[in-house]
C-alpha cells in the first residue's frame, strides 16, 4: 500500500476521547488495566497487539458495548456511566465497524443504512434514502443498494458496514479488525475507503494489524499487550525505534511476513 | 491473458446429461433402484390392491349418504353410515345453539376463517389489518352473543361446536403470541426480578396438563372470587388457554432469540437503537423466522387441544359430536361421525403446516446467498 498523498490537516489538540485509569474485569481476569489515554479530535490511532491484548475491548467501552468498571471515560465531553440517556446520546456521536460486519441479513443494503437514521435520528424516509445512497456512493457500492448483505462478497459487505456507521454523521468512527475476516484479495477494497475517511478529518481509533495502514494513516500507533498500554509513538519512531522488548518481539512476528 | 492460461485450454461449460429427466428415469431412480428398492414398491402396490378396494367399497360405493337410519342398519359393516353427519351436522357444527338462530355462527365463524385466511398474505400485514381484526372479533361476539340490533340474546353455555373451536383457537393464539415473545424476553431480561418471574410462569404452566388448568380455571378460579362476582365460564377458560399456550410458545420464541448472533444485537446498540428498537426491528424479525416450523408446531397442537374444554361442559367441535351420538339411533355410528369432525381438524391443520412451509420460504428471501 502506498502512503496517502495528501494528509489531512494536523489534529486539533481538544481531546474528544479521555480515559484516565480505566480498569475492567472479566469476572477474575483482568482484562483492562490503568488505561489512560487522551485522543485528539481527527486524530486517526491504529491500536495493535497479540490476541487477549484487551484492544478490543478498549474500543468497545468508548461506546459502551463493554461497561468499565472503575476509572473514568469521557466521550465528546459526557462522561460514560449507568445513564441510558447518556449512552444513546454517545453512541450517535460513534460509529462502529466489527469484524464480523454485523449487517442486518433480513434487510436490504439501503434497509441497513437508514434503520438508524429513521429511528434514533427521526429523519423522514426520503432524506434517509438520499444520505443513504450518499454514502452508499462514497465507499463505491451504490448499485448493489436493493441487494441483502449476504448477496454480496465480504469486502462489499464492509463497505456497506462502514457506510451504515457513517450515515448518523458521527464524529468518533471506531474499525474492530475492520479486515481480519476477509479474503486477502477484498482487503484492499475495504482499506481504500478508509484511508479515504481518515483523510476527511474523522476521528478514527483502528484495531488491526495492517501496519501499512498505520504507516500511512495514523498520527498514533498504540502497541497492547496483557491490558496495558505498553507504548505509543508515531508510526515512524513506532515500526524504526520501537522502545520496550514486548513491542519489538511482536512487530518482528507480524513484520515477518 | 497471460501465455500459460492462454496454453492451458479451458473447458467451455457443458449441459448436463439429457437422461435425468422425465416419468421413466424418475421412476427407475425412486422406486426401482435396486432390488431392495424394488421389493419396496411391489409390497406397498400389493397392500393398495388388496386393500384400497374394500376401503372405498365400504366408504363410497356401499355407503348410505341418506339419513336414514333403517337403511343404515340394514347395510351394517358393508358400507359407511353418512347418514348419520347428514342427520346431524348442524348439531355438530353449532352444538346447543339455538336451532333457528343458527346462521349467526355460521356467518360469525365465516367471518373469522376469511379474516384468518386474509391475514396470512403478507401483502396485508399494514396497519388496517389490526382495525380488522377488531371489527371481526366485535361483529363475532354481536353475532354470538345476541343482546343487540335486534338479534335474541344467546348465553355463552350454549355456544358450541366449530364456533366455539374457531374462537379458542383464534383468540387464544392471537393473545398467546404477543404474551409469549413478552415472556420469553423477560426470560433473558437482566432484570433477576422480571427473570425470576418469566421463569416461574413458564414452568409451572408446562408442569401441568391443560386439562388441569381448565379445571382450575373452570371450577376452582371461582372460589377465590369476592362474594358476587363472576365471570363467565368461556372467558376463564379462553384465558386458561392462552397462558397455557403462552407457556409453550415462550420456550419457543427463547430458542429463537438464543439463536441471533451476539453481534446483530451490538450492531444495533452500537447504532444507538433502544432496546424496543432493537428487539422489534432486529431480534424478531430475525429469530421469529428461524422457528416458523415450530411456532406453528404449537399452533396446531393448541388448535387441537380446544378439544380438551369438554371436559369441563363445554362443547367445542367433538364435544357437540358426543352431543349427537347421544342419540341412541345414530349412535352406532360414531366412526363415520369422528371421520367427519376429524376430516374438519385435518383441513385446518393441514392448511397450518402448508402455510408454515409456504412462509418459510417466503420469509427466507435474501438470507440465503443466491
Amino acid at each position: 500500500m502506498s502512503a496517502s498523498p495528501s494528509r489531512a490537516p494536523a489534529p486539533s489538540t481538544e481531546p474528544i476521547i479521555e480515559f484516565v485509569k480505566v480498569n475492567k474485569w472479566y469476572g477474575q481476569f483482568h482484562v483492562l488495566r490503568d488505561i489512560d489515554l487522551s485522543v485528539a479530535k481527527g486524530e486517526r490511532i491504529v491500536i495493535c497487539g497479540p490476541s487477549g491484548s484487551g484492544k478490543s475491548t478498549l474500543i468497545r467501552c468508548i461506546n459502551r458495548l463493554e461497561e468499565h468498571q472503575q476509572g473514568t471515560l469521557k466521550v465528546a465531553g459526557v462522561e460514560l456511566t449507568d445513564d441510558l440517556k447518556a449512552i444513546e446520546a454517545i453512541r450517535k456521536e460513534v460509529g462502529m465497524v466489527f469484524q464480523q460486519f454485523n449487517l442486518f441479513p433480513h434487510l436490504t443494503v439501503l434497509q441497513n443504512l437508514t434503520l438508524a437514521p429513521m429511528w434514533v435520528g427521526k429523519v423522514p424516509k426520503k432524506e434517509a434514502d438520499e444520505r443513504a445512497m450518499q454514502q452508499l456512493k462514497r465507499v463505491k457500492i451504490a448499485e448493489q443498494a436493493s441487494k441483502y448483505p449476504l448477496q454480496l462478497s465480504g469486502g462489499q459487505q464492509q463497505r456497506v458496514a462502514i457506510a451504515r456507521a457513517l450515515c448518523l454523521t458521527p464524529k468518533i468512527m471506531l474499525f474492530d479488525e475492520p479486515t481480519s475476516a476477509l479474503d486477502p484479495e477484498m482487503i484492499k477494497e475495504v482499506l481504500d475507503v478508509m484511508i479515504e475517511l481518515a483523510n476527511m478529518g474523522i476521528t478514527m481509533i483502528c484495531v488491526t494489524h495492517e501496519m501499512g495502514f498505520a504507516r500511512s494513516v495514523a498520527d498514533r500507533v498504540i502497541f497492547m499487550d496483557e491490558g496495558q498500554i505498553i507504548e505509543q509513538n508515531t508510526p515512524t519512531e513506532f515500526f524504526s525505534h520501537p522502545k520496550s522488548e514486548r513491542t519489538k518481539n511482536f512487530l518482528s512476528k507480524i513484520l515477518a511476513h | 491473458m497471460s501465455a500459460a492460461a492462454a496454453a492451458l485450454s479451458l473447458i467451455p461449460p457443458r449441459a448436463p446429461p439429457s437422461d435425468t429427466e422425465g416419468v421413466i428415469p424418475w421412476l427407475k431412480r425412486n422406486l426401482f433402484s435396486d432390488w431392495k428398492n424394488t421389493l419396496g414398491t411391489l409390497i406397498v402396490l400389493a397392500l393398495l390392491v388388496r386393500y384400497l378396494p374394500p376401503l372405498l367399497q365400504w366408504a363410497v360405493f356401499n355407503a348410505v349418504a341418506r339419513p336414514d337410519n333403517a337403511a343404515c342398519r340394514a347395510i351394517g359393516h358393508e358400507g359407511a353410515c353418512w347418514g348419520v353427519v347428514a342427520e346431524k351436522y348442524r348439531l355438530i357444527l353449532f352444538g346447543r345453539y339455538p336451532y333457528e338462530e343458527q346462521w349467526r355462527p355460521l356467518l360469525a365463524s365465516m367471518l373469522m376463517v376469511l379474516l384468518i385466511v386474509a391475514s396470512c398474505y403478507r401483502a396485508f400485514w399494514k396497519r388496517w389489518l389490526i382495525g380488522a381484526w377488531v371489527v371481526v372479533l366485535t361483529a363475532f361476539f354481536v353475532l354470538m352473543h345476541g343482546g343487540v340490533l335486534g338479534l335474541t340474546p344467546v348465553e355463552t353455555a350454549r355456544w358450541g361446536g366449530f364456533p366455539l373451536t374457531i374462537m379458542l383457537s383464534t383468540i387464544g393464539l392471537a393473545c398467546a403470541f404477543p404474551l409469549s415473545v413478552l415472556v420469553a424476553l423477560g426470560r433473558r431480561s437482566r432484570l433477576p426480578g422480571i427473570r425470576t418471574l418469566c421463569v416461574l410462569y413458564v414452568e409451572l404452566i408446562r408442569g401441568v396438563p391443560l386439562i388441569s388448568v381448565l379445571f382450575m380455571a373452570s371450577f376452582m378460579f371461582p372460589l377465590f372470587m369476592p362474594a358476587g362476582w363472576t365471570i363467565d365460564v368461556l372467558v376463564r377458560v379462553q384465558v386458561g388457554i392462552i397462558l397455557f399456550s403462552a407457556a409453550y410458545l415462550a420456550e419457543v420464541v427463547r430458542g429463537g432469540l438464543q439463536a441471533l448472533p451476539r453481534g446483530q444485537i451490538e450492531a444495533a446498540a452500537s447504532l444507538g437503537l433502544s432496546y424496543w428498537q432493537t428487539v422489534r426491528k432486529v431480534v424478531l424479525p430475525q429469530s421469529l423466522r428461524l422457528v416458523v416450523p415450530a411456532i406453528m408446531n404449537t399452533f396446531i397442537g393448541t388448535f387441537k387441544d380446544t378439544s380438551l374444554v369438554t371436559i369441563v361442559s363445554l362443547y367445542d367441535l367433538t364435544g357437540a359430536l358426543q352431543l349427537a351420538l347421544g342419540d341412541s339411533d345414530w349412535r352406532k355410528f360414531f366412526l363415520e361421525g369422528q371421520l367427519f369432525v376429524a376430516a374438519i381438524y385435518f383441513i385446518f391443520c393441514f392448511a397450518m403446516s402448508r402455510y408454515s412451509q409456504w412462509i418459510e420460504r417466503h420469509l427466507n428471501i435474501g438470507t440465503r446467498r443466491k
